[in-house]
């Protein structure tokens, strides 16, 4: 038998679920040696892949473009009767993720994994039945990875049936933009869509239960997209209660309470419900394994190096709760990989995760908030560089939003930093990678960066967090 | 005195199996001590004569004392006695180790003793303190982060003389908070390498050899481990009959892949096929925690010229006799031609240590934290045995286990060691 599997079992290790976690895992483990299976009932890629990050990417890549050809004037460009239609801009997207799923399925070849089609649940020691088509078989292994996911939540309010009151998985087949759209949830998946509807001529309500828009941003990136988005003559309301949605063969009726307490009615086309997600981790067969759950949310408990409290089992990505995102999955799945395997000891380090949003104006976030901080009573200093003194920015003609850069006093150490604005999504990893090496802000300043480019902002909010920007 | 176990706060002195004068050797049983669990069996860390014993037979004396001191034949201990203050002096003048009460058996603690003495005790002749003119330290590359460097000048510690756990062992922020952590943490047991008040005598009997970098991190390791780690040990004696002959019948077979196995691969097999059935002795100590692993990687100890490292063979209780044998070769070759990667020496549930190639016959060997057991076998020689109420000659081995009594407990250590023998009595048994 090929790998390093001992003979009394068919795999090394067995991954449950393809999405990014799983996948990478996979792919981690055939790297290792390891003799890798992995479980996937619907398409490799899972969320992100196919009904997440890349084509809400490819549709905002769109959004974008539509947003620079109708202000294109000052380019000497015009057009005589200007149409965005949003069916091959979908069309287009679904190729993107088709082809990057077919990429999942080479990588996987590459590295010797076994692509199971089927769903997996656990039976216990080491066993995993694999059900497709009603038929069901065992296969074994020496470890298992959970990477089962999440899927959309339904409110008892706001009850999802693709029809008129979507999830984001409704947003992403749409043919055409709808008339009137209400998006409820403003955090990165809410924003994103009522980004792409807006720009193809929906009129956008946003409706959000906190007091602001992406609510785990810095109130200041909250307050530039929000004030972008009303530039863009989307409507927001925030600390807004939704009472009751009401969908007809028409339209929907979606009455909801203001931060004043004052009650609305809208009738709209449709409604996007963008309230969260709950983990995959009911009838996968964690009782007959043992696997606990966290208290809160169902996740699967997980340590930093992703063990579940059964030997042998772990779990990552969104299944495994913290942040749900995708480069947060695939971490995990490359440390559980090396922690089978027996290589490498290191773990996952959930304080600084990367947070993005590729609306825009984008927003990109690493580490704490300005007053999450100032909770922790940190002594801290904050440089904020707006995007007008920056050359690039200017050139581009892309200038909303800043840098911000918080520095701890003592020791000058990246407390956190938050970006709006021209691809922030990009900048943000100079600030991880700045954390994660431990740089003092400092040494940001003294890495020169290349002119005129937006990273020099970069080094502009470090030098700002020490009071000293130059070009402000 | 030394914490023999977990919980031990004092411990009696049953019996002195070595008296003062008598030579002892590291690793030699000093005595016999009670604890509050059990009589354990007190071991020399370092060698030397035992030429001061404090603590008499019968008495007791609390974890941290000095009960005893051994130091080479003919150094002057006088200083040290007289060191360890007024009570233990008046005791050990008196000579009556009954009344004494003071405590611990280790070179290393009665070194300990030393650092508080030189304070007290009369410097016959001052030498000069350092110049106020120190010559600037040589600019030397430290592997560590900026924010590190930050911490460990606000804490007051030298950077280059922490342990890194980043990347290359890259002196990272928890490095730094860890050491400071520790240095604020009350004095415990382990003591501070020994400043010597004595000078050098003036001969040229002796050679002063630069420590390696390898030779460092032995000592630092084996000081790691010979400090905390409260050791115990068992032994077995196995009739090798059966091994040896599987062992032949073995490499007949592995003959036409050109692969031959060794008896030290057999008892690799064998301990890790074992542990898979005792996790409890397949653990790492990880401070507030026990990791228990459900594979067996077994460190194998290399000697190599200036050294000791233990590659690791992974799930050896997985793998057959050749591709043991064929690994071990080629991580002890590469081992010796120090071209061993970082994995290929770490991760090793378990170890095993053999000294049989030199006609040692039974030893014991110091735990390679965090794990918490090793075996150290002995040469397979003819001896003469009672079976049945008749004496024959059978080859005999020897292993003996040691044991981080914080991990494993005396019945669990001799479970796993019962089911060593047996596999290796009788090989069958391996597959069942
Ligand atoms: C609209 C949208 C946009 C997003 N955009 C971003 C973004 O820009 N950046 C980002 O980082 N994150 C983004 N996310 C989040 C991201 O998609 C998820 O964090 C990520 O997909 C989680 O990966 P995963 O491997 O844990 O699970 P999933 O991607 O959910 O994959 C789980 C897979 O397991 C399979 N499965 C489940 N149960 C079983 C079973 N029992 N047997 C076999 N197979 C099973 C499923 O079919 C699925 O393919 C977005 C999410 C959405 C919805």
């Amino acid at each position: 038998m090929a790998g390093n599997t001992n003979g009394r079992t068919d795999y090394d290790v067995i991954i449950i679920g393809g999405g990014p976690g799983g996948y990478v895992a996979a792919i981690r483990a055939g790297q290792l040696g390891l003799k890798a299976a992995c479980v996937e009932a619907d398409k490799l890629g899972g969320v992100c892949l196919n009904i997440g990050c890349i084509p809400t990417k490819a549709l905002l890549s769109s959004a974008l473009l539509v947003g620079e050809l109708k202000d294109a004037g000052g380019h000497g460009i015009s057009f005589d009767g200007f149409t965005a239609d949003l069916g091959p801009a979908q069309k287009r997207s679904r190729k993107v993720a088709s082809r990057l799923s077919n990429g999942v399925s080479f990588l996987l070849k590459k590295n010797r994994v076994d692509h199971v089609e089927g769903y997996g649940r656990l039976l216990g020691g080491g066993a995993v039945e694999v059900e497709k088509d009603g038929e069901k078989r065992r296969i074994t292994a020496g470890d298992i990875i959970i990477a089962t996911g999440s899927r959309p939540r339904s409110l008892p309010f706001l009850q999802i049936d693709e029809e008129r009151i979507w999830s984001s998985t409704g947003a992403l087949f749409q043919e055409q933009a709808p008339e009137t759209l209400v998006v409820v949830g403003a955090g990165a998946v809410g924003m994103e869509f009522a980004d792409i509807y807006n720009a193809y001529g929906t009129k956008v309500t946003v409706i959000e239960a906190l007091d602001r828009v992406l609510p785990l941003e810095d109130k200041e990136s909250s307050r530039a997209v929000a004030q972008a988005f009303k530039r863009r003559k989307m409507d927001i309301f925030t600390s807004a209660r939704v009472e009751s949605t009401v969908a007809r063969d028409e339209g929907v009726t979606i009455s909801f309470t203001d931060r004043r307490g004052k009650a609305h009615t809208l009738d709209v086309d449709y409604v996007l419900s963008a309230v969260g997600r709950i983990p995959n981790t009911e009838d996968i067969g964690l009782e007959a394994a043992g696997v606990k759950l966290t208290e809160r949310g169902n996740f699967i408990a997980i340590d930093e190096a992703t063990r579940t409290n059964v030997p042998g089992i772990w779990a990552v990505g969104d299944c495994a709760g913290n942040q749900l995102l995708a480069h947060k999955g695939m971490h995990e799945g490359v440390v559980a990989a090396e922690h089978i395997a027996g290589v490498g000891h290191h773990t996952v380090d959930y304080g600084n995760v990367p947070n993005c949003t590729y609306c825009h104006p984008e927003v990109a976030s690493v580490g704490l908030t300005e007053e999450q901080a100032r909770e922790k009573g940190l002594d801290i200093e904050v440089g904020k560089f707006p995007w007008a003194g920056n050359g690039r920015a200017l050139a581009a003609g892309d200038s909303t939003g800043f840098i911000k850069v918080i520095r701890d006093k003592r020791y000058s150490e990246v407390v956190g930093a938050h970006i709006v604005g021209p691809h922030a999504t990009e900048l943000i990893a100079e600030f991880v990678m700045a954390r994660h090496l431990e740089s003092t802000v400092e040494e940001i300043d003294r890495a020169m960066h290349p002119h005129p480019t937006l990273s020099e902002a970069v080094a502009e909010g470090a030098l700002g967090a020490l009071g000293r920007a130059l070009h402000i | 005195m030394e914490a023999l176990s977990p919980t031990m706060e004092e411990g009696q002195v049953v019996k002195w199996l070595k008296g003062e004068g008598d030579a002892v050797a590291q690793g030699d049983i000093l005595a016999e001590i009670e604890t509050d669990k059990a009589t354990m069996e007190l071991v020399a860390r370092g060698e030397g004569v035992l030429r001061r014993v404090f603590v008499g037979e019968g008495a007791a004396a609390p974890v941290g004392d000095v009960i005893a001191i051994i130091a080479p034949e003919g150094e002057d201990i006088g200083a040290l006695v007289a060191g360890l203050g007024g009570g233990r002096t008046a005791a050990a003048d008196g000579a009556g180790a009954s009344e004494a009460d003071a405590g611990a058996a280790t070179e290393a603690e009665a070194a300990a003793a030393k650092t508080p003495e030189a304070s007290v005790a009369p410097v016959p002749d001052p030498t000069p303190v350092a110049p106020t003119t120190a010559t600037p330290p040589t600019p030397t590359r430290v592997k560590a982060s900026p924010v590190a460097k930050r911490l460990a000048r606000d804490a007051g510690l030298d950077i280059a003389t922490l342990q890194g756990s980043g990347p290359g062992g890259r002196v990272i922020k928890r490095d730094v908070e860890a050491a400071a952590r520790a240095a604020a943490a009350p004095p415990t047991a382990a003591p501070a390498p020994p400043v010597s008040p004595w000078p050098a005598p003036s001969d040229t009997e002796f050679e002063d050899i630069a420590l390696t970098q390898m030779r460092k991190t032995v000592a630092r390791r084996l000081g790691e481990s010979l400090g905390p780690v409260p050791h115990f040990f068992l032994t077995v004696d196995v009739d090798m009959t059966r091994a040896l002959a599987a062992r032949k019948r073995v490499n007949e077979l592995l003959a036409a892949r050109g692969a031959k196995a060794s008896i030290n691969d057999l008892v690799i097999k064998a301990a890790a096929v074992a542990l898979t059935h005792h996790p409890e002795c397949n653990a790492w100590w990880q401070g507030d925690s026990v990791r228990r692993f459900h594979r067996a990687h077994i460190g194998v100890a290399v000697a190599v010229p200036d050294g000791l490292i233990t590659p690791v063979v992974r799930d050896a209780q997985a793998k057959g006799l050749g591709q043991i044998s064929t690994e071990v070769r080629e991580l002890a070759g590469r081992a010796r031609e120090k071209k061993l990667q970082p994995h290929e020496y770490t991760g090793s549930t378990f170890s095993i240590s053999n000294l049989g190639m030199f006609g040692i016959e039974e030893f014991t060997a110091v735990i390679n934290p965090p794990e918490a057991g090793i075996i150290a076998v002995g040469a397979v020689e003819e001896r003469p045995v009672a079976v049945g109420g008749e004496v024959i000659v059978q080859p005999r081995m020897r292993v003996t286990m040691s044991c981080d009594h914080r991990v494993i407990d005396g019945a669990q250590g001799a479970r796993f060691l019962a089911t060593l023998k047996s596999f290796l009595e009788e090989p069958a048994a391996i597959l069942m």
